[in-house]
């Protein structure tokens, strides 16, 4: 079976070890980001004491030539601590730290994209952006084939999977479980699961968030089904387009909202928001995977309720449309609107910064503008 | 799978015995370091009370010629409790208890390098000398292999390992969260984890530590690594090239600071340091590993983050140099320095040691002074 040899171990034996009270003392996991703008990073340090909020939180560094962010003759990048949850595998006290990367001069490392998301929230904060997303992904062996999937072949063609209950239907609940306990534990505004469309293919849903949070809470709770599949022994993947064919890719539906889009007659602010949007499609589309487009061109194809990643549309209860209007936003004529453009593996940070920039900043043209001039 | 057959005895059985109270009565289990300088031993003893110094804890003895360190005809070694511990495995009341190892003349053992390297501490006591050593090794299942490696080839190459996250990224995560959780309990200074360069490969770290305590509480984590990893069923080695070729190495970089250099203005005493340094850099060498260089030898190529044996360097935020000042001590012009030259299986003793002899007591040349 193609589970890993560390989910062999015996856990009744580590849980005797995990048993053995810890004093004052409290572990708080650092994790970030990595060079690739996907991949996560964590490691650990011991406190005297229990941090109660992010600034009770030391600056730290780590060798960033190990994780495709620099040379090894000027390798220490810096840790900079951004938002703080309960860490639900070693539970209280201790802790899991989001934290942003500086390089050596203290500029933003490349992939940090936390750093202008938040200035640009912070410009709009009175018009409450609200943001919901939808992460799918994929449960993988780690002989890199989908979990439940026959080792040489492949499961029945989608149909009977969206949704599904049975051991025939639904592969790696286990694992679904687990992650959403661990995200309410952390503290992880997690809304929601379903099984997807592929067998083996899941989400979760995180918000309503505002501002910066969607990025912060987004990222962790990818970093905890990360931890949570390592412990189950399977690999999780955020890859677009796992396997080509007849079978679904993965997004990360965004909706959107602002407070004038909730109120009464909110209709006709997403209405000249969508239009905005319709106008910068490409500017979107190379933000809404780390590849600036390359990963989203194997899933966007038009099929598999997904938009033509070359062509704009929106529609009310449209899933084939790049934006979609549930119908009941279009009978309340208020509420808010879903993107659906967003790869599974996009930076969360960059897709709500786009977002922002577009509907409220109301920027144009292919590039965003930069005010810090 | 290459675990112990020990692994997989009923742990509930075992729980239930361990369970049973134990009255007055307190174990305390005595390790010491073998005749390979590497090895860790151990035996226990019943006592009547709770030790609560090192003081209360008597003098024992032990067979040298089953552990490479003595004679069979003349085979009695001293046993001197050195440093107490809290028992992880056994729990409270009872002990885990360091100890250094005598001849039957009552002259350290070969390999007990603690006595010569608390002479040299005492010495040097005012300049307030801190340790922080980070300690890599490798998890190996009982075939050898490193662990949760396909069994007749190689993982895919070095990159996506360091501090990873992910069943396919990190291999035996929950070793290194029992050691911790271990660790802390037992009152080691344990400071941090992270997942290595090396796939199965882990680092922690131990520290600030002043003195004598830094090999005190090395050594012990060490210890409880190796139990740990017993408990699973898989192996820690310590070995500094445990793969050959394209594969990292494993080592104990070795932070050192004195008050001076912790203070403002220290950046200079840092430097002069790292200047002595650079005139012994064959008698560090010796002392960094237990076979007096050659296990080094395999590791410290110049290449995969290491600085080449033969040459000696220093430099900032530089893993490539066999001395990295970290960036923000060069920014704040104080700190520390990190040592980079250590080998996995360094005697912890004698790698501090050879710092304060060179750094504080400004020795010069090949051999250390005899004081």
């Amino acid at each position: 079976m193609a589970t890993s040899a560390s989910s062999k171990l015996n856990k009744a034996v580590k849980q005797q070890y995990m048993d053995l009270p810890q004093g004052d003392k409290v572990q708080a996991m650092y994790i970030w980001i990595d060079g690739t703008g996907e991949g996560i990073r964590c490691k650990t340090r011991t406190l005297d004491s229990e941090p109660k909020t992010i600034e009770d939180l030391p600056e730290w560094n780590f060798d960033g030539s190990s994780t495709y962010q620099s040379e090894g003759s000027n390798s220490d990048m810096y840790l900079i601590p951004a938002a703080m949850f309960r860490d639900p595998f070693r539970k209280d006290p201790n802790k899991l730290v989001l934290c942003e990367v500086l390089k050596y001069n203290r500029k933003p490392a490349e992939t940090n994209l936390r750093r202008t998301c938040k200035k640009v929230m912070s410009m709009v904060e009175n018009s409450h952006p609200w943001f919901g997303m939808e992460q799918e992904y994929t449960l993988l062996g780690t002989d890199g084939h989908p979990f439940g999937w026959p080792s040489n072949g492949f499961p029945g063609p989608q149909g009977p999977y969206y949704c599904g209950v049975g051991a025939d239907k639904a592969y790696g609940r286990d694992i679904v479980e687990s992650h959403y306990r661990a995200c309410l534990y952390a503290g992880i505004q997690i809304c929601g699961t379903n099984a997807e469309v592929m067998p083996a293919q899941w989400e979760f849903q995180v918000g309503p968030c505002e501002g910066i949070n969607m990025g912060d809470h987004l990222w962790i709770a990818r970093f905890i089904l990360h931890r949570v599949c390592e412990d189950f022994g399977v690999v999780v993947s955020f890859d677009p387009k796992p396997i080509s064919g007849n079978w679904n890719g993965a997004g990360c539906h965004t909706n959107f909202s602002t407070k004038e889009m909730r109120d009464d007659g909110g209709l006709k602010v997403i209405e000249e928001a969508i239009e905005r949007l319709g106008k910068r499609h490409r500017y979107h589309i190379r933000a809404y995977d780390p590849k600036g487009g390359l990963d989203n061109a194997r899933r966007l194809t038009g099929h598999h309720e997904t938009s033509n990643i070359d062509e704009f549309s929106a529609g009310v209860a449209n899933r084939g449309a790049s934006i979609r209007i549930p119908r009941s936003v279009g009978q309340d004529k208020k509420g808010y609107f879903e993107d659906r453009r967003p790869s599974a593996n996009c930076d969360p940070y960059i897709v709500t910064e786009a977002l922002v920039r577009t509907c409220l900043l109301k920027e144009e043209g292919e590039e965003p503008t930069d005010y810090s001039k």
